[in-house]
C-alpha cells in the first residue's frame, strides 16, 4: 500500500503574486462595494415540504432506543429547504440545524454508534443533502481572479452535513468494507463534480473529504485519479472553467508524494499529458503554486523526467501574458533547485535560449524574475560548470539589454550578471564582446536573404500561375489564384488604410463618460 | 502537361535551389517564421511540383509534427486544400498520414481542424481509395490509446459510411458503438455530438437497431455534459423515424430528459424545443410536449425558464391548428402570465421579445382580453430591456388591435427609455421611432414625441446624435416636407447659432440628411443660407463640414444658386488657412462625386437600420463621399 501524505496545510498564497502586478486598481476592488451574492442549489424538488417537529435529544434517550432515534434524526435531516426564501420554514430550518449539530456531536464523541444498519441511513442523508447539480452561475463570465464568488445559500445546513461526513469518515469505528457499498464510484464522481462549486468554503470541505476517502478506500484510488484526470482534461481542452482545480491539485500533491518507485507509466502519462498542458489553462495564477508543487514532486521522485518536463514548459511558454511568464520562471527556478547536474546538461541549451529571451523582455518584471536566477547559489554553480555553453547563448541579449533596456533596475542587474559571467570565463567573454558586432551583421544579412528568398518565390508563383491560366489547368490554377487573391486582398487592405488615414476628418466628438467616442477638442 | 513544365522548372532553374532552404524555414527557431512558412505551404508545394510535394514535402511534414499548436493549426488547415497540389484525387490519400497525426494531438482546435480537413478530402477519395486508405485510418483513430484520437474518429464515421461496402459498414457501426460507451467522457461527448449526423447516413433498420440503443444509453449517461448532447441527437433521430415508432423508441428518453435532474439537460430541451416539436409531430406534441413545456416554463432555474420563454411564440405557432387556441388559452397562457412577473430579468426580457407574437395567433378579442394586460405590465417593467423588447415588437400588435390601445402606457415607457442612462438603450429606442411615428400618427407624434427627437440631437454621445439625424430623415419621409418645414427645420436651423461647435455641426449633419427628402424649395430657401453663413465659423471642423455639406446638397439645388451662392463660398473656403478645410473645399468644387452622392443618400434612406448597411456595397461604388458618410455614421 502506498502511503498518502498529509495535505499541505499552508494555503499557498497564489493571489499575492497577481495582486502586485501593476499599479492599477483591480476590478475586484472596484466591485468590492457590491454585496456578497448567494444562490440556492439547483435541487429539482419533487418532495413536498412538511413541517419538522423536534425529536428528543439523543443523550437523553435510553441506550436501547438511541439507535432508533439516531435513524429517525438522520431521516429528518433528509428534508431540504429553500434558503433563497429567508422567511419560510424558519422553525423547521432551525430544527434541522440543531439536529445536524447533535448528529455531528454524536458521531464524533461516541463509540460504537456506527453499526452496520446505520450506514445506509447515513449515506442517504449525506447524498440527499450534498449531492446536487450545481446551479448555473449568476455571472456567466465569472472570473475567479476578479469576481466575488457566489456563496451557497443553504450553507448553514450543508456545512453541518459536510462536518458530519468528515466525522463519520474519521470515526475509529468506521469500516470501509461496509461503507464501500455506499461510498462507491458513483458517489465519488458526484463528489468530484461538486468541486466546481463557486463557494470556497464548500471546496475546502470537499478537499478534506476526498482526501480521507482516497486514504481509506484503496479500491477507489485508481478511479479517483482517473476522474480527476478527466476533469483536468476537460478543463484544459473543453471548458476552460472549473472552480476546484487548485483543491484537486492539492490533493494530487499529496497523492504524488506517496507514489511508489519506480513510477508507473500511468503516472508519467498524467504528468506529461495533463499536468504540463495544464500550464496553459485559464486563471493559472489561481492554482499555479499547487501545480508547480505537483511537478516538482514528480521530479524529486524521478529526475529522469526533468528533460521532458522542461521541454514541455518551453513548448507552452506564454507568448503574450507577462504575468504567466513570471509564474513559469518561478516554476523553472523551483525545478532548477532540485535538478541533477546531468539532467541540467540535457536541457541547458533550449532552456537558456528561453531565459535569454526573458532577460531581454521589455516587461521589467519578466526580465527581473529571470535575472534573479543569478542570485541562486545552486543555479550559479550549474551555470559556472557549463559556462562555455551558456555564455554564448546569454551574451547577445545581456549585452544588448545593458545598453537598451528602459528600466534602470534591469540595467543594473544585467551589469551584475555580466560581471559574474565574465568572472566565470573571461577569455570567452572577451571573444564574444569582440565578435558581437560581426555576429549581429551576419544575422541581419541572413534576415535579408530570407526576405529575398520569399520574394523570389512569390514571383515564381505568380509566373507559374500565369502560365497555368494559359494552360487552363484546373485545380492548380485555382490554388494559385487563391494565393494571388490573398495577396491582392492584402494590398487592398494596406491601401485602404492609407486612404483613411489621409482623409480622416478630425474626430467629431464630445466629452462623454460612456466611452463611445474619442475626446478631442476642436482645432 | 503542366506537371511536366513545373517539374522542369523545379529541377533546372537556379532560382529554385532555395526550396531546400524553404523547407529549412519550417524548422526555424522563431515560431513566427515557422508559422509564416506553413501559411505559405501551398506556395512551396506549387514550386516543388506535385511529385516532390508527395515524396519530399509530405513525409517531412509527417515526421516533424511536434510543434507549437498554432503552427499545427495552420498546417491542418492548409492540408485540407492540398488535393490539387499533390496531383489530384488519385493521390489525395498521400495527405492522410500528416492529417492522421494532427488528429491525435491534444489541442482541441488543432484536432478539430484536422478532422475538418479530413472530412473535406474524404469527398475527393474514390470509393476504392476510401476503403483502402481512409477507412483504415478511421479505424486506427477509433482504437487509439489516448482519448484524442478516439475523439477525432467520431467525426469521420459519417463521411465514409455511405460510400463503402456493407462489410466495412458493419465494422464502422461496431466502432461507433464502442466509442459511445468509451470510458472517457470526452470521447462519449464527441460520439454523442455526432450521433445525429451518423444516424442520418445509416439505413433505417440500423437506426432502429443500433442508434436507438446508443441514444438511450447516452441520454442516461452519468455525466450531464453527455446527456445534454443526446438531446440534440434526439431531433435528428426523431426526424428519421416513422411516426409510429416514435412513441416507443424516442419518447421515453425525451420525457426523461425534460425532467432531468441537471438543469443543463433541461435547458437543452428548452433550447431545442421547436425543433423537437417539429420532429415528433402534432399528436405527440399535444399529449407530451405541452405538459413538458409547461414544466420548463415553471422550472426552478431561471436559465431554463428563459430558454423556454424564448420559444413560447414558436411553440404556439406550430401547434396543430385545430386545438391551438384551446391549448394556448388553457395551458400556455397561465404560465406566461406568471413569467411576466418573474424574479429574473433575463426571463422577463426573453418573454418580452416574443410575447407580442402571440397576438397574431390568438386574434383580436383574446389579445385585448388576455394579452393586453401583460403587455401593459411589461411596458412598466423595471428593467429597460423588457420595455424595449415590447416596444420593438409593437408592429405585431398593431396589425391585430392597433397601437392606440397601448398608447397611454406606451408614452411614459418611451420617454423613460429615451432618457435612459445607458446610451445603447437610447440608441435602441431611436431606431423604433419611425415605426412608432407611423403607427401613432402625426398628431400624437407632434404632441408627445417630437421634443424627444429634437433632444436627442444634442445628446452628449455622438452615436445618439447621429442616429437622431437619421431618424429625422426617416420621419420626414413619413410625414412629408411640409411637416418638416413647420416642425423640425426651424429647430434644426436654430442650432446653427449654438455656442457649442458640436451642436452647430449637428445642424450640418441634419441638413445633409434632410435636403434630399425636403426638396429643392426648402433646401434653397431655408437651409442653404444657414450653411453659407456657417462658412465663417471660427472652428475649422465646422468650416470643412460646410464644404462637405455643400457638396452633398449641391445636387438638390438649382444651377443658379450653385453658381451665385455656393461657388463663391467654396472658393473662399479654398483659400482657408486650415488644410483640411481647403481639402474638402477642393473636393466639393471638383464635384466629381456629386451624382454618386445623391444616389448614396437615397440608398441610405432605403437601407434601413444602420447596423444593416452593407459597407462593401457602399464602398464599391464610391471613393470619397460615401465612404465619409459611412465613417461618420460608424463612428
Amino acid at each position: 500500500m502506498t502511503p498518502l501524505a498529509p495535505l499541505l496545510c499552508t494555503t499557498m498564497s497564489a493571489i499575492s503574486a497577481t495582486e502586485k502586478v501593476d499599479g492599477f486598481t483591480r476590478k475586484s476592488m472596484r466591485k468590492a462595494q457590491k454585496q456578497k451574492k448567494s444562490q440556492g442549489s439547483s435541487q429539482f424538488r419533487t418532495q413536498t415540504l412538511t413541517e419538522l417537529s423536534p425529536l428528543p435529544q439523543l443523550k437523553d434517550a435510553p441506550s436501547t432506543e438511541q439507535q432508533e432515534l439516531f435513524t429517525q434524526k438522520l431521516q429528518q435531516c433528509c428534508m431540504l429547504f429553500d434558503f433563497m426564501d429567508s422567511v419560510t420554514d424558519l422553525k423547521s430550518k432551525e430544527i434541522k440545524r440543531a439536529t445536524l449539530n447533535e448528529l455531528v456531536d454524536y458521531v464524533s464523541t461516541n463509540r460504537g454508534v456506527l453499526v452496520e444498519t446505520a450506514y445506509p441511513e447515513i449515506s442517504n442523508m449525506i447524498c440527499t443533502n450534498i449531492l446536487r447539480t450545481l446551479p448555473p452561475s449568476d455571472n456567466p463570465d465569472f472570473d475567479p481572479e476578479e469576481d466575488e464568488p457566489t456563496l451557497e445559500a443553504s450553507w448553514p445546513h450543508i456545512q453541518l452535513v459536510y462536518e458530519f461526513l468528515l466525522r463519520f469518515l474519521e470515526n475509529p469505528d468506521f469500516q470501509p468494507s461496509i461503507a464501500k457499498r455506499y461510498i462507491d464510484q458513483k458517489f465519488v464522481l458526484q463528489l468530484l463534480e461538486l468541486f466546481d462549486s463557486e463557494d470556497p468554503r464548500e471546496r475546502d470541505f470537499l478537499k478534506t473529504v476526498l482526501h480521507r476517502i482516497y486514504g481509506k478506500f484503496l479500491g477507489l484510488r485508481a478511479f479517483i485519479r482517473k476522474q480527476i484526470n478527466n476533469i483536468f482534461l476537460r478543463f484544459i481542452y473543453e471548458t476552460d472553467h472549473f472552480n476546484g482545480v487548485a483543491e484537486l491539485l492539492e490533493i494530487l500533491g499529496s497523492i504524488i508524494n506517496g507514489f511508489a518507485l519506480p513510477l508507473k507509466a500511468e503516472h508519467k502519462q498524467f504528468l506529461m499529458k495533463v499536468l504540463i498542458p495544464m500550464h496553459t489553462g485559464k486563471g493559472l495564477a489561481l492554482f499555479h503554486a499547487q501545480l508547480a508543487y505537483c511537478v516538482v514532486q514528480f521530479l524529486e521522485k524521478d529526475p529522469t523526467l526533468t528533460e521532458p518536463v522542461i521541454r514541455g514548459l518551453l513548448k507552452f511558454w506564454p507568448k503574450t501574458c507577462s504575468q504567466k511568464e513570471v509564474m513559469y520562471l518561478g516554476e523553472i527556478e523551483e525545478i532548477l533547485d532540485v535538478i541533477e547536474p546531468t539532467q541540467f546538461k540535457k536541457i541547458q541549451e533550449p532552456l537558456f535560449k528561453q531565459i535569454s529571451r526573458c532577460v531581454a523582455n521589455p516587461h521589467f518584471q519578466v526580465a527581473e524574475r529571470a535575472l534573479y536566477f543569478w542570485n541562486n547559489e545552486y543555479i550559479l554553480s550549474l551555470i559556472e560548470e557549463n559556462i562555455d555553453k551558456i555564455l554564448p547563448i546569454m551574451f547577445g541579449s545581456l549585452y544588448r539589454i545593458s545598453k537598451e533596456h528602459w528600466n534602470p533596475t534591469i540595467v543594473a542587474l544585467v551589469y551584475n550578471v555580466l560581471k559574474t559571467l565574465m568572472e566565470m570565463n573571461s577569455t570567452l567573454f572577451d571573444e564574444l564582446t569582440a565578435s558581437y558586432k560581426s555576429d549581429r551583421q551576419r544575422e541581419k544579412k541572413k534576415e535579408q536573404e530570407r526576405e529575398e528568398l520569399w520574394k523570389k518565390l512569390d514571383e515564381l508563383k505568380l509566373s507559374d500561375a500565369a502560365a497555368l491560366v494559359q494552360n487552363n489547368s484546373h485545380g492548380l490554377q485555382n490554388a494559385a489564384q487563391n494565393i494571388n487573391n490573398n495577396n491582392n486582398h492584402h494590398d487592398n487592405q494596406e491601401k485602404s488604410t492609407a486612404i483613411s488615414v489621409d482623409h480622416e476628418d478630425p474626430v467629431v466628438a464630445m466629452d462623454t463618460t460612456e466611452g463611445v467616442e474619442v475626446v478631442t477638442s476642436a482645432k | 502537361m503542366q506537371h511536366k513544365s513545373k517539374m522542369a522548372g523545379a529541377d533546372g532553374d537556379d532560382s529554385l535551389y532555395p526550396i531546400a532552404v524553404l523547407i529549412d524555414e519550417l524548422r526555424n527557431e522563431d515560431v513566427q517564421l515557422r508559422l509564416n512558412s506553413i501559411k505559405k505551404l501551398s506556395t512551396i508545394a506549387l514550386a516543388l511540383g506535385v511529385e516532390r510535394t508527395r515524396t519530399e514535402l509530405l513525409p517531412f511534414l509527417t515526421d516533424t509534427i511536434y510543434d507549437e499548436d498554432e503552427v499545427l493549426l495552420a498546417l491542418a488547415e492548409q492540408l485540407g486544400n492540398f488535393t490539387m497540389l499533390v496531383g489530384g484525387p488519385e493521390y489525395v490519400h498521400c495527405l492522410l498520414p500528416p492529417l492522421e497525426s494532427l488528429a491525435t494531438v491534444e489541442e482541441t482546435v488543432v484536432r478539430d481542424k484536422a478532422v475538418e480537413s479530413l472530412r473535406k478530402i474524404s469527398q475527393e477519395h474514390s470509393p476504392v481509395d476510401l476503403e483502402v486508405h481512409f477507412e483504415p485510418l478511421v479505424k486506427r483513430l477509433a482504437s487509439g490509446d489516448w482519448f484524442t484520437s478516439r475523439t477525432s474518429a467520431c467525426g469521420l464515421f459519417s463521411v465514409c459510411y455511405p460510400r463503402v461496402s456493407s462489410t466495412v459498414k458493419a465494422e464502422i457501426r461496431q466502432h461507433f458503438r464502442t466509442l459511445c460507451s468509451d470510458d472517457t467522457p470526452m470521447v462519449r461527448r464527441a460520439a454523442a455530438s455526432k450521433l445525429g449526423e451518423f444516424a442520418k447516413v445509416l439505413e433505417l433498420d440500423y437506426v432502429k437497431s443500433d442508434i436507438i440503443s446508443l441514444f438511450t444509453a447516452l441520454a442516461s449517461d452519468e455525466q450531464d455534459s453527455v446527456r445534454l448532447l443526446a438531446v440534440e441527437a434526439c431531433v435528428s433521430i426523431a426526424t428519421l423515424l416513422p411516426q409510429e415508432d416514435l412513441e416507443t423508441l424516442v419518447m421515453p428518453t425525451l420525457r426523461q430528459a425534460a425532467e432531468d435532474k441537471s438543469w443543463r439537460v433541461r435547458y437543452m430541451v428548452a433550447d431545442k424545443f421547436s425543433e423537437l416539436q417539429k420532429a415528433v409531430g402534432p399528436e405527440i406534441t399535444k399529449n407530451d410536449l405541452v405538459p413538458a413545456f409547461q414544466n420548463l416554463l415553471k422550472d426552478c432555474e431561471a436559465e431554463v425558464r428563459a430558454a423556454a420563454a424564448n420559444k413560447v411564440k414558436e411553440f404556439c405557432e406550430n401547434l396543430p391548428e385545430d386545438s391551438r387556441e384551446t391549448i394556448i388559452m388553457t395551458h400556455i397562457l397561465p404560465c406566461v402570465k406568471e413569467l411576466v412577473s418573474d424574479t429574473n430579468q433575463h426571463v422577463k426580457s426573453a418573454l418580452a421579445s416574443v410575447i407580442m407574437g402571440l397576438s397574431t395567433i390568438l386574434g383580436k378579442d383574446n389579445t385585448v382580453e388576455h394579452l393586453l394586460p401583460l403587455f401593459l405590465a411589461q411596458l412598466k417593467d423595471e428593467c429597460p430591456e423588457v420595455r424595449l423588447n415590447i416596444i420593438s415588437n409593437l408592429d405585431c400588435v398593431n396589425e391585430v388591435i392597433g397601437i392606440r390601445q397601448l398608447s397611454q402606457s406606451l408614452l411614459p415607457a418611451i420617454v423613460e427609455l429615451a432618457e435612459d442612462a445607458k446610451w445603447r438603450v437610447r440608441l435602441a429606442i431611436i431606431e423604433y421611432m419611425p415605426l412608432l411615428a407611423g403607427q401613432l400618427g402625426v398628431e400624437f407624434f407632434d404632441e408627445k414625441l417630437n421634443t424627444l427627437c429634437m433632444a436627442w440631437l444634442i445628446d452628449h454621445v455622438y452615436a445618439i446624435r447621429e442616429a437622431a439625424t437619421c431618424n429625422l430623415m426617416k420621419l420626414v419621409e413619413k410625414f412629408g416636407a411640409e411637416w418638416a418645414q413647420n416642425t423640425i427645420v426651424p429647430k434644426v436651423l436654430g442650432m446653427a447659432n449654438d455656442p457649442n461647435y458640436l451642436h452647430r455641426m449637428t445642424t450640418l449633419f441634419c441638413i445633409n440628411a434632410l435636403s434630399e427628402v425636403c426638396g429643392q424649395d426648402i433646401t434653397t430657401k431655408q437651409m442653404l443660407p444657414v450653411v453659407l453663413k456657417m462658412s465663417n465659423d471660427q472652428v475649422a471642423n465646422v468650416r470643412f463640414n460646410v464644404a462637405k455639406s455643400l457638396q452633398k446638397i449641391g445636387p438638390v439645388l438649382d444651377s443658379n444658386a450653385l453658381q451665385t451662392e455656393v461657388k463663391p463660398v467654396l472658393e473662399k473656403l479654398d483659400t482657408d488657412t486650415d488644410m483640411d478645410v481647403k481639402y474638402f473645399a477642393q473636393e466639393a468644387i471638383s464635384g466629381k462625386y456629386t451624382t454618386l452622392s445623391i444616389f448614396f443618400l437615397y440608398e441610405v434612406a432605403s437601407l434601413g437600420p444602420r447596423s444593416k448597411w452593407p459597407i462593401l456595397y457602399v464602398s464599391e461604388r464610391s471613393t470619397m463621399c460615401p465612404a465619409e458618410c459611412v465613417s461618420q455614421c460608424e463612428r
